[in-house]
């Protein structure tokens, strides 16, 4: 019980590790999972420190196995995930691992270098056999003859270059031609038509075979200066027809030559590859797993000997036992003969919150931590938000056949849930579901049992126990009911007396003031669940007070706290009972009017609205008296709230100092002061928060905290009671959205035709309104309820009790690091 | 052969597995003439003042709902078969190249 309530109790330790037997040690511990350790040379950057070389080589070989993993996933050989977890390696099975990979990476980028001849081969080719396509020859050839008619006599050599280029750089290419070289070259190009790949990416290009025609040796180089600049490869072309076929089938049995070579390299590669894809996942657990050891042993202090490590963490006090054994069985398997030593240390630090969760209620402490980690053994209020989260969540929900889908999706997802798991990490939406798998399955169960208790079924009512009215024939005669469509039922002579067993009578949904009904329902239950929500919040506070050992804040907060809430809101609720239950059919019509009543008590304004025949002079003056004595109880709280805790320290501080100073300066100060030493050694992040418990007495500060926490809570009070009002409206929204669907949607399919026509609109219509059900009255107003639900717990319920200015116990954890990676430790 | 991809044939047979449950339960609670389903009726009230107010012409109307839905569900239950046949179907496929 005591664990399920308050985080678990948490000792600093310290522990002596031989150098020999750290790393075994650490490697136990993180298998463990339980205990969080402090950097204790937070001063040392990250290069500076002990095991700095043995990070960098894990580094460097995840980034080997990533390159791995990437050409595995290249050649689309699937991986396998045994889910089987290795132990962290010894570190000289680092080596072996290494010059593996080294193998791997040699034949990759033998491929690699393989494939680049090959793509030069091909572009090559093409070249010249696009150098051979007798078009392009003939141009040159009519080119040629122009110049040499336009310019007889000169003897000008023309020459030229011909290479490949992306093709999407050749219209930029061109231009930049033309504008370089005065239009005083001749561009010729033709598309590749098969895409070549590149050597690099493994993407693959669309290239184009160019062939520029020039005058002079400027232009020559100018040319390929901008071929250069465009990334252009360029080739050599003989000039002479014969001597480029010659080039052209000698090239052609190159390739050959190089095909057969490639696709032997490739059949050895893709048999490595598909060996290294089984290991894949194990080795890169392995890597991760060495290096969050190095990274550890990188936070520990040397001692003066150098002969063992020392290092400082937080555990929880009941697992002692467990990392001793852990550190014991370290010990053994590194073979040393000295026994690694844990200690407890005494300390002022807050230490970290642990709450420990299994797979249900760790849902819960999620949405709780996400508001604000509980202080170190505050209440944690995650264990009741288990119940209240759904219950608050179906109240704005309650509908049987969306609580039901609902229900049904989040049953499939546990059922199934070994088998989702693996699947988890692929789709980050999906994983969100999967992570809140149990919160939805309650979320659905008791949207259903609401659902039953407001009667609704999409939007539909249930006559399970027979409805409570009946209507007598011998009053609503045919002629009677000829004169108009509405009537006002007289509930003394249609109500049979006995009410419908559970939940809202099936006869509202026919009513047309349906909706004034269940409002007024609905909104004194959301404000009875609110009450009663503060009140149990409020109550949480008083175990906090208790256990931190604070009588003043129970006699000067929690008190009044309560009594304020109860003279205004706690009477309200007392008043709604006696409504629902004093006033019967015949008397139904006297019943008072709550928020009118309410309003009335504080502004002491008795019996003006009551008509004078109805009323009893002798209750309302019991009322009267009773009412307001709770209005002069609750303002006479304000002040105590106030001022009291400000006033009573200070007299305290004043007066009875003495009696006690010489018994806080004996143990007090002789902890700060081992505490300042402890500072002075190491100076940790969490050193900050050391001094935090120390009590200030300051005067001036605690009274404007007094002054800010009252008005906060006298207000909030009243604005919290309002802010439950949500799950009416939320509710009620929820109930018109279902029944519009119903109308305007379902309604066509069942009214349209009336023959065999009729099935078969009904048959798509139905389609149409599950659909819409399922995305507008599931999913989105399921979202919003969520939200608002989480909102009631965060602001209205929490605020009541909880601090949340804890910091979270983060272990020291191969599972947590081997599904995340090693960056968040550091 | 599998017409339906895996996803598509899984929709339907979810889509058709609520049909056939919700539109039989419909279809019965049409033909026990539940009053909640009144307004859900293809009539009018002219229609049935035409008809003298009689019980007749409601009850009448009832059932033809009732028989619709039946009908609808029947429909759905074709639905759910195919759907159920194409997701083995995909589902040996899957198996086989995988």
């Amino acid at each position: 019980m005591e664990s399920l309530l308050r985080s678990e109790e948490m000792t600093l330790c310290q522990m002596f590790l031989q150098s020999e037997a750290a790393y075994a040690c650490v490697s136990e511990l993180g298998e463990l999972g339980l205990v969080q350790f402090r950097d204790l040379n937070p001063d040392v950057n990250a290069f500076q420190r002990k095991f700095v070389n043995e990070i960098r080589r894990c580094e460097e070989m995840e980034r080997k196995l990533r390159f791995l993993e990437k050409e595995i996933n290249k050649d689309g050989i699937p991986m396998l995930n045994t889910g089987d977890n290795p132990d962290a390696p010894v570190p000289r099975e680092m080596i072996d691992l290494e010059a593996l990979k080294r193998n791997f990476l040699e034949l990759t980028e033998l491929k690699h270098i393989l494939r680049k001849t090959q793509t030069f081969f091909d572009e090559a080719q093409l070249h010249v056999q696009a150098s051979h396509d007798p078009s392009l020859t003939e141009e040159r050839v009519g080119l040629l003859g122009d110049e040499q008619a336009s310019r007889a006599g000169q003897h000008t050599k023309l020459g030229f270059v011909a290479g490949v280029i992306l093709r999407e750089r050749i219209p930029s290419f061109e231009v930049m031609l033309w504008r370089i070289c005065r239009g005083n070259v001749f561009l010729r190009q033709a598309e590749i038509d098969t895409p070549l790949e590149d050597p690099v990416t493994g993407d693959s290009v669309h290239k184009s075979v160019f062939i520029i025609f020039f005058q002079g040796d400027q232009l020559k180089s100018r040319i390929k200066k901008i071929c250069e600049g465009y990334r252009a490869t360029l080739y050599p072309c003989p000039e002479t027809q014969a001597e480029r076929r010659e080039m052209a089938i000698g090239v052609m049995t190159r390739i050959e030559d190089l095909n057969t070579v490639l696709s032997q390299t490739q059949d050895h590669r893709h048999r490595v590859l598909v060996a290294a894809a089984k290991n894949i996942k194990v080795w890169f657990i392995k890597v991760r797993k060495i290096k969050a050891i190095y990274h550890t042993l990188n936070m520990f202090n040397l001692d003066v000997t150098q002969k063992c490590l020392i290092a400082e963490c937080w555990c929880p006090v009941t697992d002692l036992d467990r990392i001793q054994q852990a550190l014991r069985r370290g010990t053994e398997r590194s073979g040393s003969s000295v026994p690694s030593i844990i200690n407890r240390m005494v300390t002022r630090m807050i230490p970290p919150t642990y709450n420990r969760c299994n797979k249900f209620t760790q849902g819960f402490q999620n949405i709780v931590d996400a508001y604000g980690v509980s202080r170190y053994r505050e209440v944690n209020p995650a264990p009741f938000t288990c119940i209240t989260f759904p219950f608050l969540f179906a109240v704005m929900f309650g509908d049987m056949g969306h609580g039901l889908i609902m229900f049904l999706f989040a049953l499939y997802l546990v059922v199934k849930e070994k088998q989702l798991e693996s699947k988890k990490g692929q789709n980050e939406i999906f994983g969100t579901f999967f992570g809140g798998r149990y919160i939805i399955l309650l979320m659905g169960a008791f949207s259903v049992y609401t659902g039953f208790i407001y009667n609704d079924i999409f939007s539909k009512p249930l006559n399970l126990f027979g409805t409570g009215w009946r209507i007598p024939e011998s009053k609503y005669t045919p002629s009677v009911l000829m004169q108009t469509s509405k009537f006002k039922l007289d509930p003394n002579e249609t109500f049979l007396g006995a009410t419908y067993a559970m939940g809202v009578d099936p006869i509202w949904q026919l009513s047309k003031n349906k909706i004034a009904f269940t409002n007024s329902l609905k909104m004194k239950m959301s404000v009875i669940l609110g009450v009663s929500q503060m009140f149990f919040g409020i109550a949480l506070s008083y175990l906090n007070h208790r256990h931190f050992k604070k009588p003043l804040n129970i006699i000067f907060d929690f008190i009044p706290m309560i009594i304020f809430l109860f003279c205004m809101f706690g009477y309200l609720v007392i008043l709604i009972f006696v409504k629902w239950i004093k006033y019967p059919p015949s008397q139904s019509h006297i019943a008072p009017s709550l928020l009118i009543g309410l309003i009335d008590m504080f502004l002491f304004n008795y019996g003006k609205y009551m008509p004078e025949s109805e009323h009893d002079p002798r209750k309302a003056d019991e009322k009267e008296g009773l009412q307001d004595f709770f209005v002069v109880l609750a303002v006479l709280c304000v002040p105590w709230m106030m001022l009291a805790k400000p006033l009573f320290t200070w007299y305290q501080a004043k007066y009875g100092q003495f009696k006690h100073q010489p018994l806080s300066v004996n143990s007090g100060d002789l902890l700060e002061s081992g505490d300042v030493v402890h500072n002075t050694e190491s100076n940790g992040p969490l050193h900050s928060e050391a001094g935090v418990q120390e009590e200030h007495t300051d005067l001036s500060e605690i009274f404007i905290h007094q002054i800010i926490h009252t008005i906060e809570f006298c207000l909030g009070c009243i604005s919290h009671t309002a802010s439950y009002l949500r799950l009416w409206a939320l509710s009620l929204a929820h109930a018109q959205l279902s029944e519009v669907l119903w109308e305007m949607v379902l309604r066509i399919g069942l009214r349209s035709f009336s023959s065999a026509w009729g099935s078969i609109v009904l048959f798509f219509i139905f389609q149409i309104w599950a659909g819409l059900t399922v995305m507008i009255l599931v999913l989105m107003e399921g979202l919003s309820a969520f939200l608002h639900a989480l909102r009631l717990h965060w602001v209205e319920f929490q605020s009541k009790f909880y601090e949340g200015s804890g910091h979270m116990f983060i272990p020291f954890s191969f599972s947590h690091i081997v599904d995340h990676g090693v960056e968040e430790l550091a | 052969m599998a017409c339906l991809g895996p996803k598509c044939s899984i929709y339907y047979m979810l889509i058709s597995a609520w049909g056939v449950v919700m539109l039989a339960f419909l279809g019965l609670f049409f033909k026990i003439r539940c009053p909640a389903l009144f307004e859900d009726l293809k009539m009018t009230e002219e229609e049935w003042e035409h008809h003298n107010f009689t019980i007749d012409f409601v009850q009448e109307k009832y059932d033809d709902s009732a028989i619709n839905c039946w009908i609808a569900a029947g429909i759905y239950a074709v639905l759910f078969i195919f759907a159920f046949i194409q997701q083995r179907l995909n589902a040996r496929q899957s198996y086989e190249t995988s």
